[in-house]
Formats: structure tokens, sequence, C-alpha cells
């Protein structure tokens, strides 16, 4: 495919269609061999505990930089019967993970002892790889929220690309912790133990906002709920967006 | 841009040359918002100045004054909003004289975002301007750089996306007076609580067709902690062993009075 004499959109630059490679340093042979920049990344990921269990929620956009890519993928997966997770970040480093995990799952259940990974210790796990893969210069560069409910117990944590771990009752990553962390935590510190169905109207409200200021979000998303009876991954859904505002807007002075 | 530019870039090569750091311009961190509501305005602002990472000042006052019916908050570099507000506020009382008239928000909004635009974001001021004139309520927020947004409802400063997104949940157009302090109250409260440049209380500016309440503070949702014990010695900790009191007699030299021109 020579692009010769044929469309050229910038000088010195690849034409469509034509293979192109990126410009290399000087005496570096071979590919590239550890993660430097995301490419298609997911934004934030929302993590409620509730009396009886955890809710997790992300929107189902892939952003390729400022482009609104792949608009149907899933960034929230369930584990196993005790645990969910969701991730940020790049996604093919989410996916490979989630190979990875369900294989663990799968390897655990050829044992056959009866025993099942419980959520904090599919978190532990989680924290020391993504902390060694940092060690190393080579991050998975995500993001990710893992809930569950265990022995009448319902877990909410949170591990980023550097190995930061910690556990709370709302859990929010990227710009979900500037936009919604501040309105669940108003919910929480009034009410500790909410019910599912109040827990399930804040992730709703707090998806609503991000959708108005986060410029890579979208109005379509999966929640992925964690009780006693199991995992339920519901979606896609939408929020119900009021534009009225846009009457009182004219002008900028 | 600036020849001063140049002059503080050699300063600062010449003093990191020497391993030190020049003192950061103290910031406001900041929380500031405003909302247009049934009858007007009502301004919000927290009252933390910080400076890195102390608190500088644990209760400035961020809601400016620029004429009997506009008031403006600043976010940004401090020394920047107080006097470019007060220039402002200078100018647009000449002005004011001139028309015979009271003045608008929109003259307002154009002078700020004339000076602040020929100095090209140097001038780290960020505003919430609001006001009430001759025709109706009116809120703008200004940008260091000089562009300014007309809207119903405005967040500026580190904490403005925790602010924002209290409003974004639960704006309505013409709400009530009780009704707009409350939720511009917490809006603040929860930069307050959620940004870490931002804190102490919460100051209010209602400005309305006839009257403007400035409330500071309106609410002080940090109150300092009562010491719970005491370090003071008791008299009679330590024992007097001796006493001896000695008179240091003086004597008057000279007396000279002189008269304070009060005329």
């Amino acid at each position: 495919m020579e692009g010769s004499g044929g469309l050229r959109f910038w000088s010195g630059g690849p034409a469509p269609g034509e293979l192109y490679t990126l410009p290399r340093k000087e005496g570096s042979c071979g590919p590239l061999t550890r993660t430097l920049n995301p490419m298609v990344t997911g934004t934030s990921v929302l993590g409620v505990k509730f009396d009886g269990g955890v809710i997790i929620a992300a929107d189902m956009l892939g952003s390729y930089g400022s482009l609104a890519r792949f608009r149907n993928i899933s960034r929230v997966m369930k584990v196993n019967d005790t645990t969910i997770l969701g991730a940020s970040g790049d996604y093919a480093d989410y996916l490979y993970l989630k190979q990875v995990l369900e294989q663990m799952v799968i390897d655990e259940e050829l044992i056959g002892d009866g025993h099942k990974y419980s959520p904090k210790a599919i978190y532990s796990w989680l924290t020391r790889v993504l902390y060694n893969r940092r060690s190393r210069m080579n991050p998975l560069w995500n993001t990710v929220v893992i809930g569950g409910f265990y022995n009448g117990e319902s877990f909410l944590g949170y591990i980023d690309k550097l190995g930061v771990a910690y556990q709370g009752p709302t859990i929010a990553t990227g710009f979900g912790a500037y936009l919604a962390q501040p309105l669940m935590r108003e919910v929480i510190e009034k009410k500790p133990l909410l019910t599912k169905d109040e827990a399930r109207h804040l992730v709703e409200r707090c998806m609503k906002v991000l959708y108005y200021r986060d410029a890579r979000s979208y109005n379509r998303y999966e929640i992925a709920t964690v009780t006693e009876h199991g995992v339920e991954i519901e979606g896609p859904l939408s929020s119900e967006t009021n534009w009225d505002v846009a009457h009182l807007v004219s002008g900028f002075e | 841009a600036l020849p001063i530019c140049r002059r503080n870039a050699l300063l600062e090569a010449e003093f990191s040359d020497k391993g030190h750091t020049l003192p950061t311009a103290r910031k406001t961190g900041t929380t500031i918002v405003g909302l247009v509501f049934k009858d007007g305005i009502v301004l919000g602002a927290d009252t933390r100045a910080t400076e890195g990472m102390i608190v500088a000042d644990k209760n400035c006052s961020k809601i400016h004054y620029i004429s009997p019916n506009i008031y403006c908050c600043g976010a940004g570099t401090a020394a920047d909003t107080e006097m470019t507000t007060q220039l402002i506020s200078s100018n647009l009382e000449l002005h004011s004289l001139s028309t015979g008239r009271l003045p608008r928000v929109a003259t307002a909004n154009r002078m700020l975002k004339q000076m602040l635009f020929r100095y090209q974001g140097y001038i780290g001021a960020a505003l919430v301007l609001g006001g009430f004139d001759y025709s109706g309520p009116h809120l703008y927020s200004i940008y260091p750089h000089g562009s300014t947004d007309k809207l119903p409802y405005v967040t500026m400063g580190s904490g403005s996306l925790a602010a924002m997104a209290v409003f974004e949940d639960r704006f309505k157009p013409d709400l009530e007076e009780e009704e707009a302090k409350l939720l511009v109250r917490d809006a603040i409260a929860s930069g307050i609580y959620n940004d870490l440049g931002s804190g102490s209380n919460i100051d209010l500016c209602v400005i309305t067709k006839n009257k403007v309440d400035y409330l500071r503070p309106h609410d002080v949702a940090n109150k300092k902690g009562v010491r719970a014990g005491s370090y003071k010695y008791k008299k009679g900790t330590t024992g007097v062993l001796t006493e001896k009191v000695t008179k240091w007699e003086l004597d008057v030299m000279e007396e000279i009075v002189q008269t304070m021109d009060i005329s």
C-alpha cells in the first residue's frame, strides 16, 4: 500500500491505510517490552457498600484519547459468586487481567476442595500483582475496584497501578473521586448502613453527575451487584438527563 | 509578555543555582460558587488561604465588594484577586458617577476580562462575579486568561468539582431564597470537606433587588477544638525560699512637653 502520489494529509507522516511504525530511539531494536502509555482507556468506576452487599458501576466507554472509540465495552466482571471487579485505565491491561483471573478461578474449581476465593483474597493477590508489576517498571495501567460479600460481610477495596490499596464504604476512581465521592460521602456519613435501593439510587445520581461533567464519560453504564444470592450484572443502563438549564444560557457575557 | 517576567525568570534562576526556592505565591486553594435564584444572586465561599501545604489564613474573606449591588468571589493567587477586584471596584465607582447610574454587572465583567486578557493569564485571578442591576440578576465566571461565561450556576477553585457535583445534583431554576442559600452552603461544605485546599468556614452573600446580605460567617463549619487539659503550673509549685525587694530610686532630670498639631 504505497502512498506516493496518493492522499497525503501531512508531510513526513503516514497516509490513511498505509502501514506505519512509530518512531523509535536510535539503536533500539525490537518491540516495546513494557507499558508506557495507556491506549484505549476507561474512566471512573464507582463502588458503594450497603447492608447485605456491594454495588459497582462503570460506564461502557473505551476512549481512544479524546475519541469515543468503543461505546459498548464492559468494564465490570464477575470473579466468582462472592466477588465482583470493575476496572478503569487501559482496557487491554484489564482484559489481560480478566483472562488471568478467570483462569485462576477455573483452576481453583478443578482442585475440587470446596474452597472458593474470598473477596479479600482476590484483593490481596491483586494488590501484590500490581505492586510487583510497578516495581519492575512494567505496570498494568489500571485502577481496580473490588467488591464482595463473604461470610455475611460486605467488602469494598481500591487498588491502583502503583499498588496503592485501601478499603472504604465508598470508592471512586479517576474523575469519580472529585465529582462522585463528595456526593457519596455526604449520604454515607449521615446513614452508615444503606439499603440496596438507597445504594442503587446514590450510584445512579453519581453516574448522572459524571456524565454531565466528565468529558470522557458516556451515558451508557452497567451496574454489578453482589449479595448473599450471588452476582447480578445489569446493563446497559442510561441516566435521565435534564438540559432545561440551556434555556437560561445565551452567549458568554 | 512583560519585562518584569524576564526579570523574575532571571531571579528565579539565580536563586535555584544557590539551591534555594523562591517562596510560592499565597493561593487561596478555595471553593467559590454562585447561583441565580428567583429574586437574585447567592454567592458562597470558603475561608481558607494556603501557602503551599500550610494554612496561611484560617478565616480570610473571599467575597469582595465591587459596588453596592455587585460582589465578586475570588480564587487563585490571593493578592491578584484582592487587587484586581479593588481596582475594578474603584474604576466602576468613578464610571458610575460619570454615568449617573447604578453600575451594571456586565460592565464589571467587561472591565475585569479586558484587564486579565491584557496580562495573558499572569494575573492568577479566577472570579465568580454576581450582582443585581437595572436589568435583573446576572452571574459570570471569569478565568485568569480573560474568558468569561454567563451561567445560572458556577463554581471555581480547587474545590470546584466537589461543589459542582452538588449543584448538578440539586440545582433547579427559580429557587426560593432559603433553598438557594442551603444549596450554596452545601456546595461550599462539599468543597471544604472533600478538597484539601479549602476549609474552615462558609461565607455567603445574598444580592437581591433592594438589599445585600453579607453573611460572614454564615456557617462555622469547623470550630477550633476545646483544649482538654491545662499545662499551667499552679501557684506554689516552685517553693519560694527567700524574698528580697529593692526599691529603684529615680529622679526626674528633664521634662519636655510637645503639643500635637490637631488643627
